[in-house]
């Protein structure tokens, strides 16, 4: 435990010296302060079903498409191709335990910048003033379901990217390969079940079925303060398979 | 056989890539404390059974023992017991000599009170501790890159030290650094390394390994392997005299010389060329004999050694030139003979 600790900030200091990390937070920030930017506009300009926070979370799939890449496909790709991870497996320390300081690192760093968007409903409380509307912008239910959604589903979509960096030495095609993963978790499965003609019991996939798989279904349900153990089932045993994989492609290629 | 005596027992060690055969029946034994030297062009097998040694490559077949516990077994307790520098010495380029090495001190598990000491003892040695110490690996020249992957490997005290090619791309300077370095490490741990700087191994290491195709084509110190690979006495005499008195005096000492007398004189010197094959012989009888000739005048006579490069052409010669199964390698038989 004392080892995954080490290695855990050991991870954490390299990806606060990586600037990539400080690009992928950049950008994340900015867009999701578009996308904030855009929530106001939307009920300023006409009266909406739902509160600030579930219409700003509802487009938390974008940001996750350009954080997780970023932040992750640096991690066994670069070292792999400076060669760094033999100096590391030699060590007396388990690649389980690399694997998963390597996860908790980037998904903290995860946490974090999604962390830092609550600077938005903040500052414009600061500046509109109107107490009536900062109710809405802090509604607790929606907010805790949001982040929950984000923390719970976030756990899948780093491991994912953690992942297919250990599949390549090269980052850009580690980065490419998790935007690959996840735009099809998140949007493929969703498209799939929108296209499907016959949802019924003879249909290829089970509409239940593919209800069970989407993120964006989970999303409403956390939003709405529907906390279900079926998607906490889904996105932690996902994790454990995905690091799982990615533990025996570490031992396999070493 | 005596295992507690040996760092490291390889037998009849293999590892396939494929259809390649990249170390085939590999067997040696390196004993404790030693410094033994890997030697082998190109593509012979030398970082690949390096990476065997420490576990990170698994063999296709054979029995590997380190710090007398079976590779394959004892992974973890191996690691604890080997420091290892990777060809090419790969470094983590954005942190500081200091930080990276307080790091690897924490994973190999050095206990927090012996960690600083363990620190600055590598760092002294591998005379880190001065301008170096804060420095960002990036911004470091190769020969301090390399000093860090030593002091990295050494840190944990370890029983077995091994280093791939410590001295690839270094100036002289820091050869003879490297060198006092391995010096250093002589008595506090087994050392193995691989070079290709020839004089270097023959300098540091108590033994030599020599690797070609995979194989082991000779083993043992540098002496062992001159009187196997090119045996017999060699001289350098510079004479004067007239060329026929110079042949005639030298063809006394017996059929078995042969001589090699230069053309032209050099201040009225000849230089000759004197080789004897055979057994080995006194060069102070030798000498006595010319001087007590009277038919020639001798200015300087020189005892000739082969050099560790000429050994090591001639085994990697002899390798290529008899196949796999032929080759009478005296290491195969002084390590089955130790084990």
């Amino acid at each position: 435990m004392i080892q995954i600790f080490r290695l855990f900030r050991h991870e954490l200091k390299c990806l606060l010296y990586t600037p990539s990390t400080y690009i992928a937070m950049v950008l994340s920030l900015l867009l999701m302060g578009f996308f904030f930017f855009v929530t106001l506009l939307t009920i300023s300009s006409e009266e909406q079903d739902q509160l600030p926070p579930t219409l700003f979370f509802s487009l938390f799939w974008i940001p996750v498409l350009l954080i997780v890449p970023m932040l992750t496909m640096r991690s066994f790709a670069e070292e792999r191709r400076l060669g760094t991870i033999e100096t590391m497996l030699t060590a007396p320390i388990q690649p389980s335990q690399l694997v998963l300081a390597k996860f908790l690192a980037a998904y903290s760093f995860y946490l974090m910048v999604w962390a830092l968007t609550i600077i938005y409903p903040i500052l414009t409380s600061l500046v509109l003033k109107q107490p009536e509307f900062s109710q809405k912008l802090f509604h607790m239910g929606a907010l805790t379901g949001g982040f929950l959604f984000i923390a719970v589903s976030g756990s899948l979509f780093v491991a994912i990217g953690i992942f297919t960096s250990s599949l390549t030495r090269s980052q850009l095609v580690a980065g490419m390969l998790s935007f690959s993963i996840l735009f099809m978790i998140i949007v493929g499965v969703a498209a799939i079940h929108m296209q499907q003609f016959d949802s019924g019991a003879g249909s290829l996939i089970p509409g239940t079925a593919l209800d069970y798989f989407q993120v964006f279904e989970h999303f409403d349900d956390f939003s709405r303060g529907m906390v279900d153990t079926r998607p906490f089932a889904y996105y932690l045993t996902g994790t454990i398979a995905v690091l799982g994989f990615s533990v025996l492609i570490i031992e396999s290629k070493s | 056989m005596q295992s507690d005596q040996y760092s490291i027992i390889a037998e009849n060690l293999c590892k396939r890539f494929g259809r390649t055969e990249a170390v085939r029946n590999l067997s040696f034994n390196v004993n404790k404390g030693e410094i033994v030297g890997f030697l082998g062009p190109n593509g012979a097998g030398k970082s690949t059974t390096l990476r065997m040694l420490t576990g990170i490559l698994a063999a296709t077949s054979g029995h590997l023992k380190v710090c007398g516990k079976a590779v394959p077994y004892h992974e973890r307790e191996i690691r604890k017991q080997i420091g290892y520098m990777p060809e090419n010495n790969p470094l983590p380029e954005d942190m500081r000599v200091i930080e990276y090495l307080k790091f690897r001190a924490q994973i190999k598990g050095i206990p927090f009170r012996k960690r600083k000491e363990r620190i600055e003892h590598a760092m002294e040695m591998c005379e880190l501790h001065r301008k170096a110490r804060r420095k960002i690996i990036g911004t470091l020249s190769k020969g301090f890159r390399q000093r860090v992957g030593i002091a990295d490997s050494i840190l944990a005290s370890p029983a077995v030290t091994i280093l791939d090619e410590p001295t690839i791309g270094l100036d002289p300077h820091q050869v003879i650094a490297i060198r006092r370095l391995l010096d250093n490490l002589r008595g506090e741990t087994t050392v193995i390394f691989s070079s290709h700087i020839l004089s270097e191994v023959e300098i540091s290491c108590d033994r030599i390994l020599i690797m070609n195709q995979g194989r082991l084509v000779a083993s043992g110190t540098a002496d062992d392997l001159r009187r196997e690979f090119l045996p017999g006495s060699r001289y350098q005499i510079e004479a004067s005299g007239s060329p026929d008195a110079i042949r005639n005096t030298f063809k006394s000492l017996g059929d078995e010389w042969s001589i090699d007398l230069s053309p032209v004189p050099q201040d009225g010197y000849y230089s000759v060329s004197l080789m004897n094959r055979g057994n080995d012989s006194d060069g102070k009888e030798i000498l006595k004999r010319l001087m007590d000739s009277g038919n020639i005048g001798i200015r300087a006579f020189h005892p000739i050694q082969a050099n560790l490069e000429d050994i090591f052409l001639k085994a990697t010669r002899r390798s290529w030139e008899i196949p796999a199964e032929g080759i009478p390698s005296t290491a195969d038989e002084k390590g089955s003979d130790q084990l």
